[in-house]
């Protein structure tokens, strides 16, 4: 019986392509759909805080480097992975990443937390050539980072293209956006205090690649990566195994 | 080439030509700040030379009428081509990236020869261009043969095999410039997205024409796995990459999807990338060219029917197994975990289908290489389902995700199935295509089969081995109830499985480049005199009979 319906379907090209669509919209309807309206799917984090135009261009370099191809940022329920990267990783902590960059292999270690654990001038000897101070490490070197100017012109558009996609930026940040990047690696500029006006006084602003005369992609990237796991306490508290959370960066 | 095409088509095609050069000037012009502007030239120059290999032949003479008496194949020859340049390129690229982890100073202090950005050009080469171009040539031969109908028009498919060239043309040049939007096996960015969804929908449209102009009553398995993969590619492609641009002269764009419902639908794209692009289409060239080869039937229609919609079906409701653990909802995970166990079934049904159909024919699978390649695809592919659903398996997969594990089992089907059977299909293909009698050289057929196999076993057990060891290192306690290993401890246990690894990779590619010799020397070669009986469309066989 059911053969003989198939031999019919066989027959008609547009019923296969319908009964195609049919039996491959499943899936996705029902495991996707209700993450976007059942509540619990993203916890709850009123301190959460956004990137700034400066973190923000240093995520856009970790996105086009392709970083997340060696480093996830996702730790899981696991022991020994809460007890190697901290607190297990929430929903919430991504959800104004567009796109979330969880990865999925760890040629090197996960970089959730990695934000405050080690310094800046770490990060940029690391960036710069990574066996200069891990000897054993597999990672490319980024020498160039720290000679390539930051662009930040066009950070207003970066700023309102994340808007429509739903993150809640501001006129103000939107208005402000070159000129933050600039003045968070550059605390001595005039307007530097606007930044922490606009994104909390939690914002780290210093020079982060140790050149104050310039703005450049390696100050950008070493902002994103010390800010990762510290725009909420949340995973901190919320959890089944709380924990203390980590000193501000002095 | 062009002298294939009517005058009505020459002119179209050098219409498109046209407009797709001024929207590169338009992009470039937009984008002077950007990397767009490079994109933009290269549209610009990909759009000219196509203009003017049109406008060569533009007023040549209108192809004869008997042409409709015959199956269209150029476009067809010219995919098996772009396939075969792809696979050289993009496996040397993926020997260089895995020589980069055993040697991470190969980069020359260049930012585009990094892994990361080296990375996407291997996976999207290897899957778009060399499976990509192998699936439009090899799906347009099969629907021509099984519905006995030649192609509509000469137009479309041209466009469709240059155009999504175009795409990953700028996807691989994208990732070596910076341009990605970090999206696994999605990398591209919008502009080639877009362009790509135009060359999908044409695809599908020939492909639905071409199904309409059958003369035989049933559509026939494998063409079922080609619309499958044609139609469902469509929907996850387009789904998964809606985005933002920044602007018109910006090549980065925003997703719209955020942090965990990105994650899911990023992986529903993602693994079913791996089950309508990688599983899916080379299903329908394993349905096809493995019993012409052997000259035997497929052994069960029912296992076929069974198979087939169990893939359609389970595939889509198997992507959270790679988010196991993580932040998405439990519920997502264990309906992910279920279906991929499940998913087995209709894998291994397919499988079966494919090595029971040798039965009888044994022994053109011990004497004949190309047949062989088709019989180990087949095995590797129930392999790497049995290692999938395995893995996809929540306590299995807290050992394994994030090792060098779950790269094995990906190398396992890229390499061991859906590589080797397109090299069977091509090695049944091109000798007919070009009317020739056989290869060149079947001793390079069995030298490239024996590098190929001794490669991907090379490759596998070494990932094996690294991902388990790194999976045990990393949770592994002291007596005090301390993690034992610092992270960097578990990279330096890798090194030796990661040089292990760059030498499968070589013999691989060491094999790829030598069917491809193989096949050049062979389209080179003198056509033979005896022409194929029966390979016609049926209206032309019909009239032929009649006289």
């Amino acid at each position: 019986m059911a053969e003989l319906f198939h031999r019919k379907l066989e027959r008609s090209a547009i019923g296969f392509v319908l009964a195609i669509v049919a039996a491959a919209s499943v899936g996705g309807l029902v495991e996707i759909a209700p993450l976007f309206t059942i509540d619990e799917t993203v916890e709850k984090a009123p301190d959460m805080r956004l990137y700034t135009p400066l973190e923000l261009a240093g995520r856009n370099i970790y996105v086009r480097e392709g970083c997340y191809a060696c480093h996830s940022q996702m730790i899981r329920t696991l022991q020994d992975e809460v007890e190697r990267y901290g607190p297990y990783s929430l929903a919430v902590e991504s959800k104004y990443d567009h796109p979330m960059l969880w990865g999925s292999k760890r040629t090197g270690p996960d970089l959730a937390r990695i934000g405050g654990k080690y310094s800046d001038f770490w990060h940029v000897a690391h960036l710069t050539n990574p066996r200069d101070v891990v000897p054993d490490s597999n990672m490319p070197a980024y020498s160039w980072l720290a000679r390539t100017a930051l662009r930040v012109d066009d950070l207003p558009l970066h700023l309102k293209a994340l808007r429509a996609a739903g993150v809640p930026y501001t006129d103000a940040m939107i208005e402000n956006a070159s000129v933050d990047a600039y003045d968070q690696a550059t605390p001595d500029s005039s307007t530097s205090s606007g930044v922490a006006d606009r994104y909390g006084k939690e914002t780290q602003v210093r020079v982060f690649d140790d050149v104050a005369t310039e703005v450049t992609e390696m100050d950008a990237l070493v902002a994103y990566l010390q800010v990762l796991g510290r725009l909420t306490d949340a995973p901190y508290k919320n959890t089944a195994a709380p924990q203390k959370p980590p000193e501000p960066v002095k | 080439m062009i002298l294939t095409l009517t005058e009505a088509e020459r002119q179209i095609a050098l219409g498109i030509s046209v407009a797709v050069a001024l929207g590169g000037l338009v992009l470039a012009a937009a984008g002077t700040q950007d990397t767009m502007e490079v994109h933009g030239w290269l549209i610009l120059v990909f759009g000219a030379i196509c203009a003017i290999v049109v406008i060569r032949d533009l007023w040549g003479p209108e192809p004869p009428r008997s042409r409709l008496e015959s199956y269209y194949d150029e476009p067809i020859k010219a995919g098996i081509i772009a396939s075969m340049a792809w696979a050289v390129v993009a496996m040397f690229v993926g020997v260089w990236v895995a020589a980069l982890l055993a040697f991470p100073d190969l980069t020359f202090d260049g930012a585009w020869a990094s892994f990361g950005r080296l990375r996407p050009v291997h996976t999207s080469g290897v899957i778009f261009g060399f499976g990509g171009n192998a699936l439009i040539a090899t799906s347009l031969h099969v629907v021509q043969r099984t519905s006995r109908a030649r192609l509509p028009d000469q137009l479309s498919p041209w466009f469709v095999l240059v155009g999504y060239n175009l795409f990953c043309i700028l996807a691989a040049s994208g990732y070596l410039l910076g341009v990605t939007q970090s999206k696994e096996y999605a990398e591209a960015e919008w502009y080639a997205d877009i362009w790509l969804v135009i060359v999908w929908v044409t695809y599908f449209v020939l492909y639905i024409r071409t199904l309409a102009r059958r003369k035989e009553p049933h559509i026939y398995v494998a063409n079922w796995y080609f619309m499958a993969f044609i139609l469902v590619v469509a929907i996850l492609h387009i789904i998964n990459n809606l985005a933002v641009p920044v602007s018109l002269g910006h090549a980065k764009s925003y997703t719209i999807w955020s942090g965990v419902q990105d994650a899911m639908v990023q992986w529903w794209y993602g693994h079913n990338a791996v089950a309508f692009f990688l599983t899916a289409g080379f299903l329908g060239m394993l349905y096809y060219y493995l019993p012409i080869r052997a000259q035997r039937p497929i052994f069960s229609y029912r296992l076929s029917i069974l198979s087939f919609w169990g893939i359609t079906f389970f595939y889509m409701w198997a992507g959270s197994h790679h988010l196991h653990y993580t932040a998405l909802p439990h519920w997502v995970q264990t309906l992910g975990m279920t279906f991929s166990v499940m998913l087995l079934v209709p894998s291994w049904a397919s499988a079966g289908n494919a090595l029971l159909t040798l039965n009888g024919a044994w022994h053109r699978v011990r004497d004949d290489a190309t047949l062989r390649f088709m019989m180990v695809a087949a095995v590797f592919y129930g392999i790497s389902t049995f290692e999938g659903s395995f893995l996809a398996i929540r306590p299995v997969n807290s050992l394994s995700h994030y090792t060098d594990w779950t790269v094995g089992h990906v190398h396992a089907g890229a390499l061991g199935w859906v590589a080797l059977i397109t090299f069977g299909s091509f090695y049944t293909l091109v000798p007919s295509l070009w009317k020739r009698d056989t290869m060149y050289s079947p001793a390079l057929v069995e030298w490239h089969f024996w590098l190929s196999l001794a490669g991907t076993l090379i490759y596998i057990f070494a990932m094996w081995n690294s991902g388990i060891i790194q999976g045990l290192m990393w949770r592994t306690y002291t007596e005090e109830g301390t993690l034992a290993y610092s992270f960097i401890d578990s990279l330096r246990a890798m090194y030796p499985y990661y040089i292990a690894r760059t030498l499968g990779g070589l013999f691989f590619l060491i094999g790829a480049v030598i069917g491809a010799y193989n096949m050049w020397r062979t389209i080179r070669s003198a056509p033979s005199s005896a022409p194929v009986e029966g390979d016609v469309p049926l209206s032309a066989a019909t009239a032929v009979a009649r006289g």
